[in-house]
């Protein structure tokens, strides 16, 4: 039907659905298998991976990943280390883009470089040595290391606030003085709203990066009630080899709220990565 | 604050907002890259409080051992899945930049692997590649293709390919979004000169298409290369690095080398190595993306 236009059938256009409708398998395949065999007992698991479960009422799969794999608790443990985390990254993102944005002073262009060359170094290479930084300053097993690691070690947010504070005009600070504002009124209240874009360039980014990541919480927080999202999943599938129900469903509590919000927010994210891809 | 003269206040904000940050980046950054490289010339066991200075043996332990250096072979096929999910990507952008029905849905539909948990779709993909209760083996087997069923996570020779594969549904969507953002600021006036002058499809796609996508296409090559330099979280979840070592990455080697076999001067070594080679490819990005750009 979408294929008739008004110059008749056109078998590109043709083709371009019928790629479309490949990859929409191949995208939708993988999850659908998880789903149905979320509701399946152990029994039903031994049929074809793909048949529908008997019956979807049976909850059996959820009620025992919920037990037993602290998934509350890891979804509250990342929640606290994103929010934490993207806290401490706006201040001081802000705070060093408004200094090495706006005010002149001698050695700026080294503290610039130093600032530049950091973000070529992948924190993952230096882990080695961090590790044992991480545990001689006491936080070796706490929320604060992964809080830490990811305000400190990561430094793309300046680059993206560098960026953005460049094309914000300068006569928006000097109209500020005029009106005789503290440069710190100006930073608050002129620049920081102004930089708000990247802020939400860099809120998605960034929780998109640390929901996902899974080394740093692995190697820095091994205690049961540090679980995160990515370690909790591993940490019970290691346990329940071979019980696929359990692991379905586990899967499926993991992904089921990130996909909700990002069918809610999908031009936001949209954007961000957009933005952040170009810039960063 | 507001009796300061601004220069006085300039004083104060610069020391007052870079103190911390600077704090963190050297601690974070500078100081760990620099006791990397000392620790690299030790035999250093990640306790003692005194360590041998081995000079470069730790480099040649690396650059001649095939257990060590040759494990980035097994990261090829990251490079060419890659490469692939790049020209796939490039494909799908096309396609949703022209008019079509449900663009909107497909791209939502084709970006939402990438924001789901990395860690449950590597768990998710256990399920499509197992051998006997695998998804993907049924699939063949319903298709009437059994000759292809594998053991797609068990096979030495395959496996690499298989888990490379997991990120190329992982991201497919996420390098599309990028090209798609590339494409939408091709200006529309330049495809309707195109469409006077009588070009066909194919030359619209090759002469003017390509060519505006050339230095995001580049960028995302090298993040290509430097993602499959650092590969970890897949192969470390669901094979362990086996088959008989078939799937162990130089990262996963690092890291067991530092904290299973305390030896941190060999691993501080090896990471100098992976972060001499990311440098490299990075540096010779910048240079070749303002060469054409500017």
């Amino acid at each position: 039907m979408q294929t008739k236009k008004r110059t008749g059938w056109d078998p590109v256009n043709g083709l371009k659905y019928v790629i479309l409708a490949i990859a929409t398998f191949a995208v939708l395949f993988p999850p659908y298998v998880v789903f149905v065999n979320a509701f399946k007992t152990e029994n039903e698991g031994g049929a074809s991976p793909f048949a529908l479960p008997q019956s979807f009422l049976n909850f059996d799969n959820f009620a025992n990943v919920m037990d037993r794999a602290n998934i509350v608790q890891a979804f509250s443990n990342t929640f606290l280390i994103v929010i934490a985390s993207l806290i401490g990254n706006v201040i001081l993102g802000t705070m060093v883009a408004y200094v090495l944005g706006r005010i002149e002073f001698r050695g700026k262009s080294v503290v610039l470089g130093a600032f530049l060359v950091a973000t070529i170094i992948p924190t993952i290479t230096t882990q080695v040595v961090v590790f044992s930084l991480i545990q001689s300053m006491g936080m070796y097993n706490s929320l604060l290391a992964p809080i830490l690691l990811f305000i400190g070690a990561d430094v793309i947010q300046i680059y993206i606030y560098l960026q953005f504070i460049r094309n914000i005009p300068y006569e928006l600070d000097e109209s500020g003085m005029i009106d005789g504002a503290s440069l710190f009124r100006i930073y608050r209240s002129i620049l920081f709203p102004l930089l708000g874009p990247a802020t939400a360039t860099l809120v998605i980014l960034k929780t998109i990066n640390i929901y996902n990541e899974l080394y740093i919480p692995f190697l820095y927080m091994p205690k049961q009630e540090l679980v995160v999202v990515s370690t909790s999943i591993m940490r019970f599938a290691g346990n329940n080899q071979a019980q696929w129900g359990n692991i379905c469903a586990a899967i499926l509590i993991i992904m089921i709220p990130t996909t909700l919000l990002y069918l809610f927010l999908q031009k936001y994210i949209f954007s961000g990565v957009m933005n952040g891809a170009v810039k960063g | 604050m507001n009796n300061w003269s601004y220069s006085a206040q300039r004083k104060l904000i610069l020391i007052a907002f870079l103190a911390v940050p600077l704090a963190l980046l050297g601690m974070f950054t500078y100081y760990p890259a620099v006791r990397l490289l000392f620790q690299s010339f030790t035999d250093w066991d990640g306790i003692s409080a005194s360590s041998e200075w081995l000079g470069m043996d730790n480099y040649k332990e690396i650059f001649t051992n095939p257990a060590l250096f040759g494990v980035f072979l097994h990261q090829i096929p990251y490079v060419v899945i890659g490469v692939i999910q790049n020209i796939v990507a490039i494909l799908f952008a096309v396609i949703l930049n022209s008019k079509i029905r449900g663009r909107n849905a497909f791209r939502v539909m084709l970006f939402l692997p990438f924001i789901m948990n990395a860690v449950a779709v590597a768990f998710m993909f256990q399920y499509v590649f197992d051998t006997t209760n695998g998804s993907l083996n049924a699939l063949l087997g319903f298709l009437g293709l059994e000759s292809l069923q594998q053991s797609w996570l068990g096979n030495t020779s395959l496996v690499n390919y298989s888990l490379a594969s997991i990120g190329f549904w992982r991201f497919m969507g996420y390098n599309m979004v990028i090209y798609l953002g590339a494409l939408q600021s091709i200006p529309n006036d330049m495809y309707e000169a195109a469409k006077i002058d009588g070009s066909s499809r194919f030359q619209t796609l090759w002469y003017l298409t390509l060519p505006n996508l050339t230095k995001i296409i580049q960028l995302n090559m090298f993040l290509t290369l430097s993602g499959a330099l650092s590969v970890f979280d897949l192969p470390f979840v669901l094979t362990k690095g086996g088959p008989a070592g078939a799937s162990e990455t130089f990262l996963m080697k690092t890291i067991e080398t530092a904290f299973q076999f305390n030896n941190f001067g060999l691993a501080s070594a090896m990471s100098v190595v992976l972060l001499v080679f990311t440098v490299i490819i990075l540096t010779v990005q910048n240079a070749v993306l303002n060469r054409k750009g500017d």
